[in-house]
Formats: C-alpha cells, sequence, structure tokens
C-alpha cells in the first residue's frame, strides 16, 4: 500500500482541504443562522462569535488553500501533453470527453468564485463582531454568500471526486 | 458582585454593539461581486480570444488558468482596497450596493459556466 507524491497532493487538495472546508462550512451556517435567536446582551453571543470568526476564517483559508493547490500543482499533472495524462485520456474518448469539456473547465473555473465570497464573509464576522446580532440584513448578506461559496466550492468537489476516478492523475 | 458583573456585562455589550458605519462592509460586499464578475471576465475573454488566453499563460504548465486566477484575484484585491478608502468610514446603503454585488456575482456564475463561455469560444 504505496501513495505517491502526487496521490498524497490530491488526497491533500481534495481530501483533507475538502473535509476541513465542509466543516468549517457547517459550523459557520449554523452559528449564523443561530444569531438571529439571540439577545445581544447575552453572554453566549461572544461566545458564538468567537466560534463564527473561527469557522468563517478557517473556511476561507482552506478555500483559498484548496484552488491555489489545485491549480498550481495536480492541475499540472492533469493537463500534461502526454498521452497518458488525465485530459488527454478524457479527451481520446467521446464517451468521456464532456468529463474534462464540461466538468474538468466548469471545476477549474467555478472553483476560484469559492474564496473571494468566503472571505468577504469572514470580513464581515470580524468587522461587525457581536453587532452581527442585530444585523440582519448584513446577516442574510453574508448567509448568501456564504452559501454560494458553499455550493461552487462542492460543484468542483464533485466533479473532481468523478474527474479522479475516471482518470487517476498517475 | 453578581449585580456588579451584570452591569459589566451589559456596558461592554452595549460598547460592542453601537452602531457601525456601513463604508467597510459595503466596500467588501461589492468587491466581492466586482471581483467574481471580474474574474469571470477573464474565463470568458481567454476563451473568446486565443490571444488573450496566450497572454493568460503566465505560466505553461498551468496554462491560461494561471492568468485568469492572478488577475481576478488581483483585480478583486485592489477594488477592495479602493472600495475601502473610498468609504472608509461613510454611511453606505446596503439596499443599494447588495443587489448590485448579488448580480456581479451572477455574472461571474454564468461566465464560468462552460456552456455559456462555450458560445464565445474561437
Amino acid at each position: 500500500m504505496s501513495v505517491s507524491v502526487r496521490d498524497a497532493w490530491t488526497l491533500i487538495h481534495g481530501m483533507t482541504f475538502g473535509a476541513l472546508f465542509l466543516l468549517a462550512y457547517a459550523g459557520g451556517i449554523a452559528e449564523l443562522i443561530s444569531l438571529r435567536y439571540e439577545d445581544v446582551n447575552s453572554p453566549s453571543v461572544a461566545q458564538r462569535v468567537k466560534r463564527l470568526k473561527l469557522g468563517t476564517t478557517v473556511m476561507a483559508a482552506v478555500a483559498w488553500l484548496t484552488v491555489i493547490t489545485g491549480t498550481w500543482i495536480p492541475y499540472v499533472w492533469y493537463r500534461a501533453k502526454a498521452p497518458t495524462s488525465p485530459r488527454s485520456f478524457l479527451l481520446s474518448d467521446p464517451a468521456t470527453a464532456g468529463w474534462h469539456s464540461f466538468g474538468m473547465e466548469w471545476k477549474e473555473h467555478v472553483a476560484w468564485l469559492a474564496p473571494i465570497l468566503a472571505t468577504v464573509v469572514a470580513y464581515l464576522v470580524y468587522y461587525f463582531g457581536r453587532r452581527l446580532v442585530r444585523e440582519e440584513k448584513i446577516r442574510q448578506v453574508a448567509m448568501v454568500m456564504y452559501n454560494l461559496a458553499f455550493v461552487t466550492a462542492a460543484v468542483a468537489g464533485l466533479f473532481g471526486a468523478l474527474i479522479t476516478k475516471a482518470a487517476p492523475i498517475k | 458582585m453578581s449585580s456588579v458583573t451584570k452591569e459589566t456585562i451589559s456596558y461592554d455589550a452595549q460598547a460592542e454593539t453601537s452602531s457601525l458605519p456601513m463604508g467597510p462592509a459595503a466596500a467588501a460586499i461589492l468587491a466581492g461581486g466586482i471581483g467574481s464578475a471580474w474574474y469571470g471576465l477573464m474565463v470568458l475573454l481567454s476563451e473568446a480570444s486565443k490571444g488573450f488566453g496566450n497572454l493568460l499563460n503566465f505560466y505553461k504548465p498551468v496554462g491560461p488558468l494561471s492568468g485568469k486566477t492572478i488577475v481576478g484575484v488581483a483585480g478583486f484585491l485592489l477594488v477592495w482596497l479602493v472600495l475601502g478608502n473610498l468609504w472608509k468610514g461613510k454611511d453606505v446603503k446596503l439596499n443599494r450596493v447588495w443587489p448590485i454585488a448579488l448580480a456581479l456575482i451572477i455574472v461571474g456564475l454564468v461566465f464560468t459556466f462552460p456552456p455559456f463561455f462555450e458560445l464565445f469560444a474561437e
């Protein structure tokens, strides 16, 4: 049972960062939603906002790490000119070409929206802090952006997993 | 003791929950929208023009994606910096900024969707 360097980076990019991203998203969105039910003077608000700061920061940081590692490491191996590269392999057969021309093309581009949106949300959380309890409109904006960040990353993650299954990087 | 503690908590909570100017938040939100659309435009233009795509080929092993992402992210950060300075300490109406930002985010989503950008492929 061995793991090559390429396997390791693919795992780091997809599973390690992907899992962290999901955890951070789940925690962050739960806290954002639950803040509306809090009394601004409640002592628990400070704890909630602290967790929210952690969740949104981790999600933004992991999103950046995911797209940067993905673009500058496994993607290089994926699109290599060699006939054995995953891209060449997928495009060699009309039955599998769609995995690249739709799946990979969508994944590699849409993924970069996730860290942009997640970073804005993290900033809003830090800027407003406990005031988020009273700023309902800002919470709504943050939730929309946070969910869009999740969806774009989820699309990228899903196609990444499916493409890796169809044509793993070797 | 507990009444002093309660007063302290209440005072701290009130100090922290006084209103903040909306400017910096609006700047971040709008920058997110403009950044998304700007990045999407880089994707669309590089598909529409091989020449433009070659211009964005900053690093051959990664191809034009290297330039699309660097220019896209740089645009997002620059817009945020500019708007952040323009709106620092100011009260900007979120009701005006958010619909524009959301529309621009949708532009970014559409421009990065292959069936759409391939309509313009050279």
